[in-house]
């Protein structure tokens, strides 16, 4: 079988996989991270989303062999190793922009890419549209599209701290 | 002391607990657990809708790498293995009992749905296993299939069960059929609406999943399942199939991807894992690949209508007739039979004063999957034919949609009301909750956005709906005489621990709703003890003495309940030692949020010195009181709640592509009391997005022969971020008479409300199409061809 080294979340890990093991299926069930999710089997969902190298991509779709070298980071590696959470983790939770949670790791990871691409900030429609690959069942996106909007304020540095401006 | 920070309590939108674990993907869901020594199931599925199965040749698969076991339905059989139960018999017209046909667990000599599993190969590993399945060769003899209602009804339509003539499960009525018949003899108008509400698919983000475990030492078993109601699975699962007493069985239901009532239901797969398990002394885990959940998973609505509505010349409602097919599927889902009769024909007289209705519903199988309870379950279907048909009315009389609507609304001092089709309302305020939402969408104001629409080319409409709904389900010993095999009271025990935390062990279940705060805040408001320090537990029949499970908007109405009824004997308890500790009486001790105090003194104990004295009783009345300080309740309700409110949608129709984006949605809904405004918020969010989704994209659809077209996520549309607008959201609160927190449930309202609004919207945006009725989803293929379909016959 073959072997395939890679980092994920700063740790080097190397397994032996099948040719059609996907990266999906290293994380979950042989590095056992499983806060990727899988809801889905047409690429649709985007539950599985994780940065390859910085890029946000879905791992259902991505075969562990291409991922030899690679730099994997998951929604286990997003907060510091003190607890604090990530800007958009934070905003995740102020806006209430999740519900069952499952969803959430991808259309988390997703958003973080999202706002990374755009640093001269999104529009409502923007983001809207950039969830193109992403499904959730539970919030109807409201909450999430705010979410981002407030995250990409404070990745950017144009507001210190994740709060509810307007309510 | 606990003091607690008033901004927890009942009405602050305390941000989630749970969210902490669910963010930093440390959420536990059932196909995240892995056991030693852990085999994989994959199950074999039907191809055909209707088949016999000649045999079944699994030699080849056993064979195969790290396959362990391949069982059929002989098998199971063998094992005397039961049927999947259903949880509801409704009665036919005459009296007599409906359609019960069996439902085996892995198919018995005939298949009737695509996706009716036939055989489950059992491996190391799930690919091994999948293989496997791929290798086992069934021998089919295809039969006819009866896709759609109407072809299962048609002479000489394919028998689907033995001993079913015509496919009836049920023909059943409710009502006065003479009073209705007067009053249409009498009445100045007749309106008429034929209404098909689309079959959708629930597509919950979390695929279901099981996991089975046998322990040789004790001979337990523990299924782990995404579920919502886990006690009612060991229930069903232990008594009906397998064969398992209580005591030897547990079901856990860990974090819960969303349900929407998809996973109410027993699945066939939650007892293969369990049985497999017990035969192979291994743990055996399941999971769908969601091609399997479209083909597994019970679907939602599906009901053909005929409705007639009675009017007097000043347009008040004199009577309503409906006629209703309702499509089960191939086989009784666990409370399939409930929702297009109680959920759905006992909601007829929606928010008006109709003094008489009639309401008759065939319940037909299908070679289609199993159809249930889906977010709503019963009630929009019953507020989409009420408030399409009203809208028609108002076009058909010449009276104003909004006034038509006033003129039939039931009195803000009319409750308790009691309507013709069994139900008591207790509270409502339905002019209060459209004049707010009519002021929040600035209907007022329409005219001039649709001026300035069509100035851009856009075809603009708006359109309300004023619904009700039943839920927090059920009074027992009603749901029992209509029907149910259970009572659907709620169970909480309130754990106060020496040091003054409190676990609150809740039979609720939550898979996305919150419990875990929500619930933390009602301890916070009556006891005082921070949010923080209460943990709740829930989905776990070995830890949670009872319970019935979360649907039916019931978790805080039902649920809540018993932990307030809970927490009264905890207060109750801490009095007679706070009166002991202060030797003071009983009667002059009073609790306020975490203090009691010896009335009109200064003599004060804290909770925590009440609990450090009820777990160490140095101290203590040890002859009248046991220490110790938990208690449980359970509570049975006294009525359903009835949430109700009004939705306003405002669309925008591209003539060119016939795609209706909808602009602006304004819900404005009576919820009862308010305890956590933001998860209240999110909650009618998330219903209007699965309402519109039903309204304009979802579908699904099956080919003549019983094919699933809609199979996938790339062909069943799913709503995106950019398919739904802002939700605007209010409340408007009228508190529930009979329940101790006044509260009426949120989880369902949005997906009820707002279908009707979105088609009202799309039919007055083609207003000029002569447009009468339109079918969801109204697609962009549907309404394209509206409009170039009339243009083509305004220039013939």
């Amino acid at each position: 079988m073959p072997q395939v080294t890679l980092t994920v979340n700063g740790q080097s890990h190397t397994a032996e996989v099948e040719g059609r093991t996907l990266l999906v299926e290293l994380l979950r069930e042989k590095l056992r991270l499983t806060g990727t999710h899988v809801g889905c089997d047409t690429s649709q969902c985007g539950a599985c989303v994780v940065h390859v190298n910085g890029e946000s991509v879905k791992s259902c779709t991505t075969l562990a062999v291409m991922c030899d070298g690679a730099s994997v980071t998951t929604i286990e590696g997003l907060a510091k190793p003190d607890g604090t959470l990530h800007p958009m983790q934070e905003a995740f939770r102020e806006y209430h922009a999740l519900q069952c949670g499952f969803c959430t790791p991808g259309m988390v990871m997703s958003a973080i890419d999202l706002v990374q691409k755009n640093p001269q900030g999104l529009t409502e429609q923007q983001i809207r549209e950039g969830l193109e690959g992403n499904l959730c069942r539970c919030t109807g996106y409201h909450n999430i599209v705010k979410a981002i909007a407030a995250a990409a304020e404070v990745m950017h540095g144009r507001r210190s701290e994740i709060a509810r401006a307007a309510e | 002391m606990n003091v607690v920070a008033p901004f927890e309590g009942i009405g602050a939108s305390v941000r989630r607990k749970e969210d902490f674990r669910f963010l930093q993907g440390r959420g536990a869901y059932t196909d995240d657990f892995n056991r030693q020594g852990q085999l994989h199931a994959w199950i074999l599925r039907s191809p055909h809708a209707h088949a016999r199965i000649r045999a079944v040749d699994t030699a080849k698969a056993a064979a195969m790498p790290g396959v362990v076991a391949v069982f059929t339905g002989a098998d199971m059989a063998r094992d005397n293995v039961g049927g999947l139960p259903c949880g509801w018999q409704i009665h036919n017209k005459d009296g007599s009992p409906m359609a019960e046909p069996p439902h085996p667990v892995l198919a018995q000599e005939k298949v009737r749905h695509v996706g009716d599993p036939v055989a489950v190969a059992i491996a190391a590993t799930r690919e091994q296993a999948r293989d496997a399945a791929e290798a086992i060769v069934v021998d089919y003899e295809v039969l006819p299939a009866a896709a759609t209602m109407e072809a299962a009804q048609k002479p000489g339509a394919p028998v689907i069960h033995d001993g079913v003539p015509n496919n009836l499960c049920y023909d059943w009525h409710i009502g006065d059929k003479a009073a209705v018949d007067a009053a249409f003899a009498g009445a100045k108008h007749v309106v008429t609406l034929d209404l098909v509400n689309n079959r959708l698919i629930p597509n919950a983000m979390e695929p279901r999943a099981a996991l089975g475990e046998y322990d040789r030492t004790t001979g337990e078993y523990t299924l782990t399942t995404t579920s919502q109601n886990p006690h009612v699975i060991r229930l069903l699962m232990g008594a009906n199939v397998l064969h398992i007493p209580e005591s030897k069985l547990r079901v856990v239901a860990p974090d819960v991807g969303g349900g929407f009532g998809s996973k109410i239901y027993h699945y066939a797969e939650e007892a293969i894992v369990t049985w497999a398990a017990g035969k192979l002394a291994r743990p055996v885990k399941w999971t769908a690949d969601r091609s399997e959940s479209f083909m597994s998973d019970a679907h939602g609505r599906d009901h053909v209508s005929h409705a007639e509505l009675a009017l007097d010349g000043n347009g008040k409602i004199l009577g309503l007739r409906v006629s209703t097919q309702a499509n089960m599927g191939a086989y009784l889902s666990t409370f399939a039979p409930c929702v297009p009769t109680y959920l759905y024909a006992t909601l007829l007289a929606g928010v008006y004063t109709t003094p008489v209705i009639y309401c008759e519903v065939k319940a037909v199988f299908t070679n289609t999957v199993p159809v249930d309870a889906y977010r709503g379950a019963g009630r929009p279907e019953a507020t989409f034919l009420l408030e399409r048909l009203m809208d028609v009315a108002a076009q058909e009389t010449g009276i104003d949609r909004i006034e038509l609507r006033r003129r039939n609304f039931i009195p803000t001092d009319a409750f308790p009301y009691q309507t013709p089709v069994a139900l008591q309302y207790d509270s409502g305020n339905y002019h209060a909750t459209l004049d707010q939402a009519l002021a929040a969408a600035d209907w007022a104001g329409f005219e001039a956005r649709r001026a300035e629409a069509a100035k851009r080319g856009k075809l603009r409409g708006i359109g309300c709906s004023t619904y009700l709904e039943a839920c927090g389900i059920a009074p027992s010993a009603v749901v029992g005489s209509l029907g149910a095999r259970a009572g659907l009271y709620e169970v909480g025990t309130i754990r106060v621990h020496p040091t003054g935390s409190v676990t609150v062990l809740t039979g609720a279940h939550s898979h996305g709703q919150g419990h875990e705060t929500t619930f933390a805040q009602l301890v916070a408001d009556k006891l005082g003890v921070p949010v923080a320090q209460v943990d709740i537990v829930h989905g776990d029949t070995a830890k949670v003495p009872f319970g019935m499970g979360t649907y039916g908007s019931r978790s805080l109405a039902v649920g809540g309940s018993a932990m307030m009824k809970a927490m009264d004997k905890i207060i109750a308890k801490g009095k007679r030692i706070a009166a002991h500790l202060m030797e003071a009486s009983v009667d002059d001790i009073e609790f306020d949020r975490g203090t009691f105090r010896v009335a009109g003194t200064d003599r004060t104990k804290s909770l925590v010195d009440i609990s450090v004295a009820a777990y160490v009783p140095h101290n203590y009345p040890i002859e009248e009181l046991e220490p110790g300080l938990e208690e449980t309740a359970f509570y049975d309700p006294k009525n359903f709640t009835y949430p109700g409110g009004c939705h306003i949608a405002e669309v925008e129709i591209d003539p060119e592509t016939g795609k209706v984006a909808v602009v602006n949605f304004t819900a404005v809904d009576d919820v009862g009391r308010v305890i956590n405004p933001m998860i209240v918020e999110g909650q009618v969010q998330g219903g209007v997005a699965q309402g519109i989704g039903q309204a304009l994209l979802e579908s699904c659809v099956y080919d003549a022969n019983g094919q699933l077209l809609s199979g996938s996520m790339m062909d069943y549309t799913m709503p995106r971020a950019d398919d739904l607008p802002p939700v605007g959201v209010a409340t408007h609160t009228t508190l529930c008479t009979h329940n101790p927190l006044g509260v009426k449930g949120c989880g369902e309202v949005g997906a009820i409300g707002s279908p009707p609004a979105v088609i009202n919207a799309v039919v007055d945006a083609l207003r000029d199409y002569g447009v009468r009725t339109l079918d969801m989803p109204a697609t962009p293929a549907k309404i394209w061809q509206i409009i170039n379909g009339g243009r083509r016959m305004a220039a013939e």
